[in-house]
Formats: structure tokens, sequence, C-alpha cells
């Protein structure tokens, strides 16, 4: 099919060669040419604003949870984050959970006493599957939606974060960061240009529908509940 | 107006839906929820209307210099283990995943929501090979159960009711009907949980292409297109050459305002970049990642420099949550992949401007759908540049005609007085033939009032007034 790429690449350079009037120029409004990269350097400016200090910006992630139906909570330390997971298995009656290989999150798995399938070298799809939990870190959790970043390198490849009915992210304090831009810009300095990971993946809220008269149901194809634990 | 099979076909559909009070509430019930949600989240944004600006001059940069950046793009996605196949048109790209799939044996298919789909019939041509092939978007999954296109390229099934839902899952699946859309969802949450876990081959479009990076970059809200893309050993994506967005952070204002346009969401539930196929060192993903290029005619409507904006849609939908025709004569009735005023715009260039032009006629000109664009694509005026190019391709006699007698009656004082007066003369004898087969103004009165000629004119007010 390689010449089908010449072909459509040509046919572009051919349409290509008659100027396109400038953007926002029906509008009467700015219409200068439009140059490389400077479109994009105001984005943050545009964008929901966020606070500056911590406070700020933890509590506006918190208001965010919220209204996505999520559940969030701000925990002092390990001991408090195995004592809030094992509140919540008991209150759901896990029976099995799933997990990756990390610190944090393997030691907060271990700590439930149930069995536990790790996703980090091959697992059986049925298995995961059947897991009441999938317990994950993250990238980071980003205050302006109320999002959680993760990936394919970070939260245990690409399903333990969507097929268990649960997800549960393990985060540290100082990953919390403002916005979308820093959200890109953090991923770009971490893996780029050669070492992204194969999936980057925004949540935000845990599994949702509208497509039945526009009434929100939760869990449609993907986890149920979203509970983001931050230590 | 000569008419055109799709021409009779949509006048007959939006005559009969304009009248069906039912479906009119329906779809006015939900876009009504729409515009509340998108309005809250619109009114979080600093500034919506530079976002706009911005948004559109990164789109116009990633149209206007596309050869570049689509090869950048294939290099990009290449370079870490992705097959990247080239379609002319709808043929090539059926061809290029039928050989895929032929060659996987495949004996399940799932798919996410695929607009380039539908737009090359991919699910007919998969079927006609004997494939299962199984939608999971919900809304989807409701109406290829149905065999209905969807009504919406947003929300495929919004002019069902949760009763006709329920009966669909009766019938089709031996569900027990429910009046509730929890469980409905639950129902199918099951039968395609069993289907992502067996399926050989996923199928998914793409929102966004990252040219930079080399990803492409899906936007959902259930968690299908994510477990399309985690569970089965290939993924397919079929992508429109027109979705390329120049850099990795361009996404950081195009997720939000697509999740603010779209549905009224700051973020839509899951917005996933996937450069590749499983990488080294990771644990799970599919062996083979595969991106389809369609261009199935895009390079036409990129030709038309006047409407080559329109290359820069992100098929939000959000024109045609305010269009005052969609709303009322709905989406199935434009007989079209993509509904609405971008649909009207764009049909004509992708599948022929006199078998299509009736869609640009169809038009308040209201401006609702151009003000509404997150890209800002000139929509209504491209809906008037095409009636201008139809007429000017295959102009209509009697028009002409008409419009010379107008033209003459008009530049001549006396004659035109002499309308007026007949007009008010006229309009005594009206009642009596008035939405009658011989009513001059028939196509009008039929549902509506004719506006009465005032007693007197503004001339001969001004000749009288004190």
């Amino acid at each position: 099919m390689n010449d089908e790429r010449e072909n459509i690449l040509g046919r572009i350079r051919e349409a290509l060669r008659l100027p396109a009037p400038v953007p926002g120029a029906h509008e009467r409004q700015s219409a200068h040419p439009v140059s490389e990269r400077e479109a994009a350097v105001h984005i943050p400016e545009w964008l929901p604003s966020v606070g500056v200090t911590f406070e700020e910006r933890i509590a506006l992630f918190q208001k965010n949870a919220a209204e996505l139906k999520a559940q969030f909570v701000l925990l002092d330390g390990a001991e408090q984050l195995a004592s809030q997971l094992r509140e919540i298995a008991a209150a759901e009656g896990w029976k099995k959970v799933a997990t990756h290989a990390n610190e944090l999150a393997e030691c907060a798995a271990n700590s439930l006493g149930l069995p536990v399938v790790r996703t980090d070298s091959g697992y059986d799809v049925h298995e995961l599957e059947s897991c009441d939990a999938g317990i994950s870190t993250c990238e980071a959790l980003v205050a302006q939606t109320g999002s959680v970043l993760v990936t394919s390198k970070s939260s245990g490849g690409r399903a333990l974060s969507i097929l268990p009915p649960h997800h549960v992210v393990i985060a540290r304090r100082e990953q919390l960061i403002a916005d979308l831009p820093a959200a890109f810009a953090l991923i770009k300095a971490k893996y780029g240009p050669e070492n992204y990971p194969s999936l980057i993946s925004f949540i935000t809220g845990p599994s949702r529908t509208g497509d039945i008269e526009r009434i929100l149901v939760l869990g449609a194809h993907g986890p149920k509940k979203l509970t983001i634990l931050c230590v | 107006m000569s008419t055109t099979p799709a021409a009779a076909e949509f006048k007959r559909d939006a005559t009969t839906l304009t009248k069906d009070l039912r479906h009119r509430s329906l779809i006015r019930t939900a876009l009504k929820k729409y515009e509340i949600a998108r309005d809250s989240k619109k009114a979080l944004f600093q500034d919506w209307q530079s976002a706009r600006q911005t948004a559109a001059e990164i789109k116009w940069d990633a149209i206007n210099h596309l050869d570049t950046h689509l090869a950048d793009f294939a290099r990009n996605l290449e370079a870490r283990g992705t097959r990247v196949h080239w379609a002319s048109n709808a043929e090539q790209a059926r061809e290029i995943i039928l050989t895929i799939v032929r060659e996987k044996k495949a004996s399940a298919i799932v798919k996410s929501k695929v607009m380039t789909g539908e737009e090359i019939h991919l699910n007919e041509a998969l079927e006609k090979e004997g494939f299962e092939v199984v939608e999971s978007d919900l809304g989807e999954f409701i109406v290829q159960l149905r065999k209905e296109p969807p009504y919406h390229f947003v929300f495929p099934a919004m002019h069902l009711t949760r009763g006709q839902i329920s009966e669909t899952f009766a019938k089709e699946l031996g569900s027990a009907p429910t009046d509730s859309p929890e469980e409905l969802t639950m129902i199918a949450r099951r039968v395609l949980r069993g289907k992502y876990v067996t399926a050989d081959i996923g199928i998914s479009g793409a929102n966004f292409g990252i040219a930079e990076t080399g990803m492409i970059s899906i936007t959902e809200n259930e968690g299908n297109a994510r477990l399309t893309c985690a569970l089965p050993k290939v993924h397919i994506a079929l992508m429109g050459i027109e979705k390329i967005l120049p850099k990795f952070e361009d996404l950081a204002l195009f997720l939000p305002m697509l999740g603010t346009a779209g549905a009224g969401q700051t973020l839509t539930g899951y917005n996933s970049m996937y450069g590749g196929p499983r990488q080294p060192g990771e644990t799970d993903g599919p062996e083979e990642f595969h991106v389809v290029l369609l261009d199935n005619k895009r390079t036409t409507l990129m030709a038309d420099p006047e409407q080559r904006d329109a290359l820069h849609c992100m098929r939000c939908g959000a024109c045609l949550n305010v269009c005052p025709i969609y709303k009322n004569v709905g989406g199935h009735t434009y007989g079209t992949t993509y509904q609405g005023p971008i649909g009207s715009v764009i049909t004509p260039h992708l599948r022929g401007l006199q078998q299509w032009k009736h869609l640009s006629f169809a038009s308040s000109l209201c401006g609702g759908c151009t003000q509404a664009c997150p890209v800002k694509i000139d929509l209504h005026h491209h809906l008037l540049q095409s009636r201008r190019n139809a007429i000017a391709q295959r102009p209509v006699w009697w028009e002409k005609i008409a419009f010379r007698a107008l033209s003459y009656l008009f530049n001549h004082a006396g004659l035109f007085s002499l309308g007026m007066k007949l007009g008010r003369i006229g309009q005594i004898f009206h009642p009596l033939v008035k939405a009658t087969r011989i009513d001059p103004a028939h196509a009008w009165t039929q549902s509506r009032e004719l506006p009465k000629v005032a007693p007197e004119t503004f001339r001969e007010w001004w000749q009288h007034r004190k």
C-alpha cells in the first residue's frame, strides 16, 4: 500500500497549493497569519483556573473528585493507608485483588491478607477479571480536572486499571499537579522522545454512560468505583 | 431545485418527523440536559473565546501543513512497531482491515466507537465474510441490535426511550424487561464483558493523531475503548487523515474542549493515547497495532480553500446540539454518516454536491452552529457557499426566470406599487384556496399562516404623514 501513501500525500500537496483564509477571518478577529507555535503558548491562561498553593489545589481536586463520584481520601503514611484499604475490603467483601510491583501498592495489597494477582509478568485475563479490585499507582493527579494520570509503565499495564470493578489508586501528595499542560510536560520530560509508554490515560471518574435518555449510570464497562488514596 | 432521490427521502422523513411531537420532546429534553451541563463547564474556562481561537489556529496549522505532519505521524508510529496503512477510499480501507482479520483467522471482533467505520460500512463488510463484530459502546450496541444507523455521532441512541431499549434487549438478548437505565446498562455490561475477554481483534477509531510523538488519542466515557485496546491480541485503529494535531501538548487544550463542547464535561471519562503495540518491558497490550489512514475524499474538501476549515472538525457534535433543524428533523433524516450542520457541509464534498446539495438548503442560517463550534468552523457561511456552488454548477432555469422577473418588478416603481395593491386585494380571496393544491403559497400555508399585507405601504404612509 506504499503507493497509496504517495497518492494521498500528493493529493494533499496539490490541494494545499491554494492558501486558505486564516482562522477567525470570518469574525474579523485577530486575522493574523498563524506563526508556527505561538498559538499554544497561552493554553494555560484559557483553561479552568487552578489555585497556586498546595492546599488550594488539593481542595480543587477533592471538589472535582466528589462531582465525578470518585472517592478521594487524604491519609497520613503507610499505616493509615493499609487500614483504610482493609476497611474498604471488609465493607465490600473483597475476595481477591490485583496489583503490580510497586512498594506502596504491593505493601497495601499484601496487608489485606487476600489472594493477590500480580500483572507484572504476564497474567491470565480471566483471573484478573475475577478480581474485586485493581490496586495501582499513578503518574500524577491533575487538580484542574480531578483526573488520575496513568501509563502502562506506572500502573501495571493496560488492563489493571480498567478490568476489575473497583479501581483503587494509590498516590503520593507530591504527585498532585496543577493542570493539563503540566501533565503533558511531565510525561514528555519523563519519557520523551523515545520511551513513551504504549498507553497514557487520563482517568476522570469511574466508568460512566449517559446513552440511555442521557441519565448518568456508573460502571458501563470499566470500574464502577474509583477510589483515590493519597498519602 | 431538481430533486434527487436523497433529497426526496430527506423531505419525506423530515415531514413525518417534524409532526412527531413525542420524538421532538424526547430530543429536546436530552439536549436541554446537555445545554445546562455544557454551559456550566464552559463557564469554568478562564477564556473560552481565546481557547477557540487558539484551537482554530492549531488546527489551521495542522491542516495547512498536513503533508509534513502526516508523514511525521506515520514515521513516529512505525519507529515503535506500529504498522501504518494508507487508504485512498472506502474500498481500500475495508480491504486492508479484512486482510488483517483473515490472516489472524479471527473468530470474534470487538469494536469501540468508529465513525469512519460507519463511513466505509465496515461492519457489513466483516459480517459478509462471516466475522462476528460486536459494538461495545452502549449506544452503538443498542442501535446495532436494532439494525439502525447511529442517530447522532456522539449520542447514537438518543432517539430511544428506556422502554424501547428494554424491548430490544428482551427480544435480542432474552433479558427480563426493566425500566431502569441502570439495569439496562448492567445487562449490556454482562454481555460485553464476555466479548472483550474472548475477542481476537479490537477495532477502534481515533479522535486525534499526534504527529510529534506518533500516537492516537481516544476519548470515551465508558471504558469500552480502553478494554478494546487492552485485551485482544491485535488492535486496528481507523482514522481520517484530518485528525492530526502537531504537538503532544496540543491535547492539553483539545481534550477539555472536546469534553466541554461534546458532552458538557471538563474532561471525558477516559482520554487515552496509544503509541504502539506492547513495548519491551510492558506486561500486556496487543502484539500488533495497525493504524489505517483514510482519505475517502477528504483531499477533495481540502482542495476547496474556502471550506478547508471544515477539516478542523473534531466531531464533538456541538453544532448538531444547537441546530434547530437537527432538533426537529432528527438524525436519521439526514441519511448521512455525519449529521447536522457539519454533515451538511462535508457530505457534498465527500459524496457529491448535486446529490447532497439539498442539505445546504435545510438550514435557517441562524449561525448557531458557527458560534457553538469550538474550532471556529464557519459552518453557516459554508452552507451558503455550497448553495452558490451547486447553482453555479447546474443552474435551475425556472429560478433564473423568476429572479429576472422579480428584479424587473423591483426596478419599476409603478409596477411595484401595482403589485402591492393587487396583493392587498388578492389576500381577501386567499382563504378560499388556502392550503389547497391551487394555493400559490401551498408549501408554506400547509402548516403556517401567511403574514398579512399591511393596509398601507411605507411609501403611502410617508406621503400622507402630517
